[in-house]
């Protein structure tokens, strides 16, 4: 099989790094050679952080370039549209449409770009957007945003949705199993 | 069983599995996990050491004793740890000893983007560098294996790329050496001029050998550097011959000699359709290797990031090479970068047409280093910066940084100023510097200012950990690296003790308090040392205690005239909508910063 392609987006501290791990858990359970790579440091400080995870028969490059992204899956609105570029041409976003403002718009320096979604779809991307931060809270905790989108991410591809189940069963420690479980079957909805 | 793993914790895993007994370490991103994963065994007796050179100093220690031993550091650590690393290499060792350095192209998380092959080349030390997580297990074996066999240290380097990606590994069992006893011997310890003169030959024998090693490609059953021939070349045998092929006429082929993760950009570009000279043990460099794959091609272009380090060694022995006459010297590497550079299609992709804003980091909700830097900002002073997260200080609403340059570089370049200007600058310049940074290499900078008298005030900015890499403990901390208790260096008395008496502490969160403290110690006529102290606010726990902070703030819009002074600090909980402040209270940890700048009372606690 060609090699798939995953982005993961957001903002330092969103929690990207358990969803990452999910799907590279989940992958190579499916048989896939894969591999995930983050960046640790800085950016985590609440700026743009990436991670990518690829899979397929065999995987050389640890990352994604630009036009390479099967999927983005993001956790806050513009972001969605900061990685467009690394978007392949058909790709789908799968994002959350919460908008944190970052420090340019909190100064009043520039302003939150408007109607994103819609720009992104005049571009030809397939947008799933979905208020994920809501989903989160009615599972039980606001931190379970990465699950929701994980749950909406799971209806693209042919894996059961048992296996990512005991994925998330395998990672979650014991006493946030049931909201995790709970957020990832309200985001495949 | 085979499982994901990262670069950073695979070479930690091979390590341990080659039996490595002592490790001691100073973070940096992104070396740091390999420490941190070395901690988890806990039949290797890990440390954080103050800083890199000491670091590997005792790393060099332990190996003389006997014990397999490593040190990690990030590649300007390098540079703090060269000297005893330069003067190692002359003396060897005893147990191995492994240096483990990690690159940042692209300056993730750097100030420079320096290429620590260099000082592999200056020190004449052996140099590894794995392209996934699999074969940083297997050169840690490897170099433990070559560090006693050749006696030397032996470097392995990694890049941002391989110490954060996970890729696919096994693990294996730790097989642990027995001790080997220690003789004294100062012909080979004891480096005088007379020993080190009699040292010196040795290593450029050494070097010879290892040259050797390379050539042959395997250290036991390990590829050190290996030779993918393209899938049409007619290969002879089973295993994949290092030996020259023929140059077939009017094919026009292409070999590439590669290293680190360009190996992987280069196979993701062209899979197996031409010839690639992958090389594993970067230094020295393979010469009867390189010359053989080129006399089998007709091109040679060499692929590595940073500085042609492979390629100027290809030009020195008359190889004529591409390399960086068509890709850059400067940031990470990638396929599409390889594409362009050689004239393929990149595949297409879509923008928006409007530029969306950038997202740089800052300094979270309730950062302690906030209070103190915005109080800088109101006075207007100069300052001189140092490494961390304060450093994000230099950044709007605040910029209250002047500088940076290397860790401790604040307090000696503050001296430095008052020296070259005298009272004007004395009254008008301070140095910021985080706790661990100041215990790293600040000390010895305050050591001149009190030994040499200039009248510097200095602010230690002591949140309890260090910070920017991710939380580890420091010396004035309590804590190892374990999180257990261990000695603790008190700044207070550590100051003082270097014949600074005016020695203050202040709460950041009360921006009073550091308002008069900057005042004072800027007028006052000697040295000063002002330590503004507060626990980094993502602290759980603080000295064993767990950390419990105030309610979030909440904005009562009755109150509120949207006159933006709560703005003022920059944090990330705060914004305007429609015209009045709102606090997120997932962020706020209500430090009441912006309360004491708001004239309206308007932000109250939240209940
Ligand atoms: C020589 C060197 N070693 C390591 C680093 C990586 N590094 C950058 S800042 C930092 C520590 C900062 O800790 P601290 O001074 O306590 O400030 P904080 O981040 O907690 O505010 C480290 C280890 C570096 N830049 N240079």
């Amino acid at each position: 099989m060609e090699t798939k392609n995953i982005m993961i987006v957001g903002v330092g501290g969103q929690g990207s790094l358990l969803a990452s791990k999910l799907l590279g858990y989940l992958l190579l359970k499916e048989g896939y050679d894969v591999k995930v790579s983050e960046v640790h440091g800085m950016s985590q400080r609440g700026g743009s952080v990436v991670t990518y995870v690829r899979f397929g028969d065999k995987v050389y490059s640890p990352i994604i370039d630009r036009g390479e992204a099967d999927y983005i899956v993001s956790f806050e609105e513009m972001e969605a549209a900061r990685y467009l570029p690394y978007l392949k041409e058909g790709g789908r976003i799968v994002t959350n449409t919460q908008q944190i403002d970052p420090m340019p718009v909190i100064t009043g320096a520039s302003a939150y770009p408007e109607k994103l979604i819609e720009k992104l779809e005049e571009k030809g991307a397939q947008v799933d957007a979905m208020d994920c931060l809501t989903l989160a809270e009615e599972a039980g905790s606001s931190k379970a945003v990465n699950i929701v989108l994980m749950g909406r991410l799971s209806k693209y591809f042919d894996i059961p949705a048992e296996k990512w189940q005991q994925a998330i069963e395998a990672l979650v420690p014991e006493k946030f199993r049931e909201v995790n479980l709970k957020a990832f079957a309200l985001g495949r909805g | 069983m085979k499982e994901l793993m990262l670069g950073n914790k695979a070479l930690a895993r091979g390590l341990y599995e080659a039996g490595c007994s002592v490790a001691s370490s100073y973070p940096g991103t992104p070396s740091t996990e390999v420490t941190e994963e070395i901690a988890k065994y806990r039949d290797i007796y890990s440390e954080w050491a103050p800083n890199e050179k000491v670091a590997m100093e005792t790393a060099y220690g332990a190996a003389l004793a006997g014990k397999r031993s490593m040190c990690a550091m990030k590649h300007v650590g390098m540079n703090v740890a060269a000297d005893p690393m330069y003067t190692a290499s002359y003396t060897g060792v005893n147990a191995g000893m492994v240096i483990v350095v990690a690159d940042d192209a692209g300056m993730h998380s750097s100030q420079n983007e320096q290429d620590s092959r260099h000082h592999a080349i200056a020190s004449k030390l052996p140099m590894l560098e794995p392209s996934d997580s699999a074969e940083a297990i297997a050169f840690a074996k490897a170099a433990y294996g070559i560090s006693e066999a050749y006696d030397t240290p032996v470097i392995i380097k990694m890049c941002t790329r391989i110490a954060h990606s996970q890729s696919v590994v096994e693990t294996g069992e730790r097989v642990c050496p027995q001790q080997k006893p220690y003789e004294k011997n100062p012909a080979k310890y004891l480096m005088t001029p007379a020993n080190a003169i009699r040292r010196h030959p040795i290593v450029e024998e050494r070097t010879k050998a290892l040259v050797q090693l390379g050539n042959e490609c395997m250290f036991g059953d390990i590829r050190l550097n290996r030779i993918e021939w393209a899938e049409d070349r007619d290969l002879p045998g089973e295993d994949v011959p290092n030996a020259p092929m023929p140059v077939e006429e009017g094919m026009g082929r292409i070999g590439v000699i590669c290293d680190s993760t360009c190996y992987q950009y280069v196979k993701e570009v062209y899979g197996d359709s031409i010839d690639v000279l992958k090389i594993g043990l970067v230094n020295p460099l393979p010469t009867t290797l390189i010359k053989d794959f080129a006399a089998s091609v007709d091109e040679v272009w060499v692929i590595e990031e940073l500085d042609p380090i492979i390629e100027n060694h290809c030009r020195m022995m008359g190889i004529q090479v591409h390399g960086k006459d068509i890709l850059p010297m400067e940031m990470e590497y990638s396929q599409n970068l390889l594409r362009e550079a050689m004239g393929m299609d990149v595949p297409a992709s879509a923008a928006l047409e409007e530029a969306i804003p950038p997202r740089p980091p800052v300094m979270c909700a309730g950062c302690p280093h906030r209070g103190l830097f915005y109080t800088l900002h109101q006075h207007n002073v100069r300052v001189m910066g140092d490494i961390g997260c304060y450093t994000l200080g230099g950044a709007p609403p605040l910029f209250a940084m002047d500088n940076n340059l290397c860790m401790g570089a604040s307090v000696s370049m503050l001296h430095g100023f008052n020296k070259a200007c005298g009272k004007e600058s004395e009254q008008n310049t301070v140095a910021v510097i985080g706790d661990s940074t100041f215990l790293h290499s600040g000390m010895t900078s305050l050591a001149d200012i009190a030994y040499n008298r200039s009248n510097s005030t200095v602010i230690i900015l002591d949140n309890s950990i260090t910070g920017m890499t991710g939380h580890q403990q420091n010396p004035a901390t309590g804590f190892d690296i374990h999180g257990d208790p261990a000695g603790r260096i008190d700044l207070e008395s550590l100051v003082r003790s270097m014949g600074i008496d005016r020695v203050r502490v202040v709460d950041p969160y009360d921006l009073a308090q550091c308002d008069e403290a900057i005042t004072q110690e800027l007028a006052a006529e000697a040295p000063s040392v002002i330590i503004s102290r507060r626990p980094c606010a993502l602290l759980k726990t603080v000295g064993g205690q767990k950390v419990v902070h105030s309610r979030p703030l909440v904005n009562d819009p009755a109150k509120c005239v949207g006159c933006k002074s709560c703005m003022r600090i920059g944090c990330p909980a705060i914004s305007m909508k429609e015209k009045k402040a709102v606090i997120d209270r997932t962020q706020c940890i209500g430090c009441g910063v912006c309360q004491q700048l708001c004239r309206f009372d308007a932000l109250v606690s939240g209940s």
